[in-house]
């Protein structure tokens, strides 16, 4: 198929390179630089889409990030990617794109119903018609919103590209590369500042690569690529195009999305899709230039409609006509220049212009072309339905209030120049309070709030001298503060035409009889009737006009809409516009991809994995692994066919027999050294620790200042003044910045040093009736006999050769060891455990196995110290002291903390000691008692007895101190359980402790 | 994210800091007889200002120690940190 809309000899495009693309399941060909939407326009394609609201056909109306219309839905390496705006999309060999927000196709849309219904749908439509009945929005107006509405569908399978994430300091950041950017990108750099120039386009220049200027003898492209060449060049420059500054936030943080491979068919090997960049910067230069700002007229979304400069970039910048038979609609000089481009390539276009008799070059130049030019006339509408074929048109009064007779003439597109809206995004963002300026009838940054610098025509200056002049100066004044240089470069003589004076004149009125929509928010579908209604329902802040309407709430955030929506406001309202104000802008600037934002940070790099240094062998005897908190730890050890289940009950069972080894690496271990240490501890925990002795170790129970119990652990005293802390995996970190506060900002005067060691030991638990003899063969040189090692006693040795820890303390009720070595002899000892405890059949068990066996124990852990629970709700108020102060204490003897039927730990076991009771499950008095039933406690952990072969569980339960023996129900809504049960003790097992001390 | 000045280390990004609360409040002397509304002022009431701020963070994922930040809660802006036992005039 020819490119019928294509021209020869003009634009940036490669032309030896021929690209194949399909949209909506037609072949087309395009050429390498063109972008999806300038090859679809010249394949002479302009019907690409239907809008949000009242599925009216949609073509194309800017070129770049501030496109309202063309989004599509983009396949790419087998996967999909929804929200792509055709505008900023480059053309790639085997693109495949698909319109979106149509059903069944684009040309024939039975939404389309909506735009003749559409008397229906007036602003805030939602707001009053789903409200009622109430039950109808789950079955029938959520369903039906649903399906009707949608900018495209995400991908459901896994993306398997990959985005980084980079983090960067410069001296001066600059946002865009048009002239502004590019001079201040110059004088700085020349000036030794670390520079990063970011332009969002594939290609660097901005407004020079459109406009019709001349600097320093060379044309505005050329004088571009020069500075750009230069400024690659040099070491203290990073220049990035396809990479969009989209957000500004504190402290002169910017984030920017670089595009690496978006525009290649396929991402390179070892490159990234996207980068997200990270920039810490000590000065903001925003370029961000000026966007087009639309005129509005009735059918002013009609495919063939768009703005001047679009026209005129893709002609100059893709050799492509948006028309052969233009209309151009202007109220200020912008426009001349594109019908003079259109004039230049042997196009007639008619140009109409709202001001009464303006004067300047540029107009005298088309006057002089035989460009045929209507002054004081407006385009009252456009004609045609998916795409204009001609447009009724009338001069309007001097007074803009009259329009004359209606006429109506051909022409296949109508290129709209409404002037221009400085892009202050950026700096609004940054905190910058705006202002308004008259001259222009736009918002201009005021005055800043961090380190920020707008310049050329995102200040509001439209003319390239001021403009390159003001932008070297700044480049070379802040890039001076930083380096203290001052190299001076000269200013290159720059050859423009001046523009007259815009029209303030922005909104056709309807002639008499016709009722167009004039629509102001082209994605969103918010006209001119809309904000009407709004302001006479009453709403008057544009905060609120703007969630009523939804006017600029779409995804392009309202970038060519939200001045004409304030217009509008302040029009009806007989404000001004800075009294109105404008919206909050908010990051990011345009649509960034969720994976961007993730990064690398996905799947099990979502966070940081840590192993034992016994994971190898885990892995090799059949682990089945679960993670506990960043650790993998071993959840059993998979035998034949076993099941968790039986793995588990055997390992238990086992260790109670038997005996078991666990790796219990992952507890977190503090060393505590210092004269004071014991005194730091007996401020930490609750019992009594100023006369342990050295060589033994102690149970201990941490509150918070609320009296919570925030950990529980033993530590060991290993010498005078050096102890040997151990906590739960889960709160190791939390603990260790505790015990930092209070020496650090509480008790200064305590002269103690904490530092976790919780990586340089690896831990390995010893337990059950054999484990002494075991630990006889691993330490045939020590006495490890009942006498020689107590319970809590604490030994140094050495395990063939090995510098070893051995504590005596026990998690599982049993009598049991700890071993510590130096992690990198984890491995060893682990094999020599396993080794020499073969002939006491000794087992790895898993967390699971030790879940078992300190529920049945009725040790408190986790599940039970759960933020909400104090130390008599888990039956460890006997480690209270009286005798001293320790963190929370004050706390104890609040009301609800003494309250007689205060909660406590007990056991539960199953009438018919068969049905497992799920975790989580409420115990309550009467099963069959209405909802909601009174709640009396709940299940904190469930295990199979190993020792009784039933079912045991733990419950925190209301008054549990005088509940042993009674009967209740667990129910489990969730589980569809009722289960009758018996209240017991928590310490299932051996409540008098006999075996620990065997 | 903020760009905080720790005082043993220099300019650190956020991500690397953890937050700790009002600076200014003391914990009181152990083994002091003090009155519940006291110990309650300590433990939960906190005056959530809008402005001047002395706050505590904790430099976690750099030197480990608890510093003073001075920062105004409305604009994130930081006129000064402190070491835990810099005397703040």
């Amino acid at each position: 198929m020819t490119q019928k809309f294509r021209l020869e000899n003009v634009g940036l495009i490669n032309r030896d390179k021929k690209l194949s693309f399909k949209f909506n399941g037609k072949t087309y060909y395009g050429y390498e630089g063109d972008t999806l939407a300038s090859a679809l326009i010249a394949n002479g394609v302009h019907l690409v889409g239907r809008s949000f609201k009242y599925h009216r056909p949609r073509g194309f109306f800017g070129a770049g990030v501030d496109e309202p219309y063309a989004i599509v839905q983009l396949y790419r390496n087998n996967e999909t990617e929804p929200n792509i705006k055709a505008t900023e999309q480059e053309l790639f060999e085997g693109l495949e794109a698909k319109s979106v927000n149509c059903w069944p196709s684009v040309n024939f849309d039975i939404g389309a119903i909506n735009n003749f219904l559409k008397i229906f749908l007036p602003a805030g439509f939602y707001y009053k018609t789903f409200m009622w009945p109430k039950s109808f929005w789950y079955r029938v107006y959520e369903p039906f919103i649903r399906k009707a509405a949608g900018l495209g569908v995400a991908s459901t399978k896994h993306d398997k590209e990959r985005y980084e994430h980079k983090y960067e300091y410069c001296d001066l950041l600059i946002a865009g590369s048009g002239p502004s950017g590019l001079a201040s990108a110059y004088a700085a750099a020349k000036n030794g500042a670390r520079v990063i120039l970011a332009e969002d386009k594939p290609r660097f220049g901005g407004s020079l690569l459109t406009s019709d200027v001349n600097i320093g003898n060379q044309s505005g492209e050329d004088w571009a690529n020069g500075i750009i060449s230069e400024l690659k060049e040099m070491p203290n420059v990073v220049v990035k195009n396809r990479s969009q500054v989209f957000g500004y936030y504190d402290h002169n943080m910017l984030v920017m999305s670089e595009k690496v491979s978006d525009h290649l068919p396929k991402t390179k090997k070892h490159h990234p899709k996207q980068r997200l960049w990270y920039i810490r910067a000590k000065e903001v230069l925003i370029s961000s230039g000026s966007i087009e700002r639309p005129l509005v007229f009735g059918n002013n979304d009609t495919p063939g409609v768009m703005l001047s400069s679009a026209a005129k970039e893709y002609l100059k910048v893709y050799g492509v006509l948006v028309g052969k038979n233009p209309l151009v609609f202007t109220n200020n000089d912008s426009g001349y220049e594109t019908a003079i481009e259109f004039k230049k390539n042997g196009i007639n276009p008619i140009i109409l212009d709202s001001r009464i008799n303006p004067q300047s070059e540029i107009i005298d130049e088309a006057i002089n072309l035989g460009i045929k030019i209507k002054f004081s006339y407006v385009v009252v509408a456009a004609q045609g339905y998916k795409k204009v074929s001609s447009a009724d048109i009338a001069k309007i009064s001097n007074d803009k209030k009259q329009l004359g007779e209606i006429e109506n003439i051909k022409c296949d597109c109508i290129c709209v120049s409404g002037f221009w809206t400085p892009t202050i995004h950026l700096a609004s963002q940054s905190g910058n309070k705006t202002k308004f300026k008259e001259e222009i009838d736009a918002f201009v940054p005021g005055t800043s709030k961090q380190n920020e610098t707008t310049l050329g025509a995102a200040n509001g200056i439209f003319t390239l001298g001021e403009t390159l002049k003001s932008s070297f100066t700044a480049g070379q004044d802040l890039s001076k503060k930083i380096t203290n240089k001052d190299n001076k470069i000269s200013f290159p003589n720059v050859v423009e035409k001046i523009s007259s004076q815009h029209d303030k004149f922005w909104c056709v009125p309807l002639p008499k009889g016709k009722n167009y929509k004039r629509f102001l928010d082209f994605q969103n579908d918010v006209a001119v009737s809309d904000i009407e209604i709004a302001l006479k329902e009453g709403y008057r802040s544009i905060e609120h006009v703007k969630r009523y309407t939804t006017l600029g709430m779409a995804t392009d955030q309202g970038k060519t809409s939200n001045l004409n929506g304030l217009q509008l406001v302040s029009d009806i309202e007989n404000k001004v516009v800075p009294a109105v104000g404008h919206t909050t802008f908010r990051p990011p600037y345009t649509p960034i991809s969720i994976g961007a934002i993730v990064g690398r940070e996905v799947g099990k790099h979502s966070k940081p994995t840590r192993k034992s240094p016994m994971h190898s062998w885990h892995e090799k005897n059949n682990a089945v692994f679960v993670d506990a908190g960043v650790w993998l730890r071993p959840r059993y050890y998979k035998q034949g066919n076993e099941n968790l289940f039986e793995a588990s009950k055997r390992e238990a069972k086992n260790v109670r027999t038997n005996v078991g080894v666990c790796d219990v690496t992952t507890l977190g271990k503090i060393d505590i050294k210092g004269p004071d240490a014991a005194e730091l501890l007996n401020r930490v925990y609750t019992n009594a620790w100023l006369k342990l002795p050295v060589g033994k170790a102690r149970y201990g129970v941490m509150l918070r200042e609320d009296g919570i119990v925030m950990d529980d652990g033993t530590t060991t005293r290993i010498s005078e003044n050096h102890y040997h802390m151990t906590t739960t995996t889960a709160q190791a970190a939390n603990v260790l910045s505790h015990l930092e506060y209070y020496l650090q900002l509480v008790w200064p005067e305590l002269n103690v040093n904490v530092v976790s060691t919780t990586e340089q030991w690896a831990g390995a638990a010893i337990a059950g009736p054999k484990s002494r003899k075991l630990l006889e063969k691993l330490f045939p040189n020590n006495d490890v006999s009942n006498e020689g090692l107590p319970f809590m006693g604490y030994m140094e040795s050495e395990l063939f050769g090995v510098k070893a820890r051995i504590f005596r303390i026990s998690f599982s009720g049993e009598l049991a060891y700890e071993v510590n070595v130096e992690s990198d002899n984890g491995q060893f000892m682990w094999e020599k455990i396993i080794e020499l405890g073969k002939e006491f059949q000794v087992q790895p068990y898993g967390t699971e196995a030790l879940s078992t066996l300190r529920i049945e124990m009725g040790h408190v852990a986790g599940s039970e110290l759960d933020g909400r629970t104090i130390s008599y709700d888990t039956s460890l108020e006997g480690l209270i002291s009286k005798k001293k102060d320790f963190i929370g204490k004050r706390s104890l003897n609040r009301e609800a903390f003494t309250s007689s039927d205060r909660q406590k730990i007990v056991g539960v076991v199953p009438l018919d000691k068969k049905t497992s009771i799920p975790e989580g499950s409420h115990l309550v008095k009467d099963a069959q008692a209405p909802l909601p039933n009174k709640k009396l406690g709940h299940i904190s952990a469930s295990c199979w007895s190993v020792e009784y072969d039933n079912p045991f569980s733990l419950a925190i339960l209301k008054d549990g101190k005088n509940m042993i023996g009674e009967k209740l129900f667990v129910m489990s809504p969730l589980k569809n359980k009722v289960i009758p049960v018996e209240i017991v003790s928590s310490h299932y097992v051996d409540p008098k402790g006999e075996r620990v001390r065997s | 994210m903020l760009h905080i000045k720790c005082p043993h280390c220099g300019m650190r990004s956020q991500n690397e800091f953890s937050y700790g609360g009002d600076a200014s409040v003391k914990r009181p002397e152990l083994n002091k007889e003090i009155s519940d509304e006291e110990w309650d002022n300590f433990v939960y009431n906190r005056k959530s200002l809008r402005g001047k701020h002395l706050e505590l963070w904790q430099h976690l994922f750099g030197c480990r120690q608890w510093i003073k930040v001075e920062r105004d809660t409305a604009t994130h802006e930081i006129f000064n940190t402190y070491k835990a036992d810099e005397e703040i005039s």
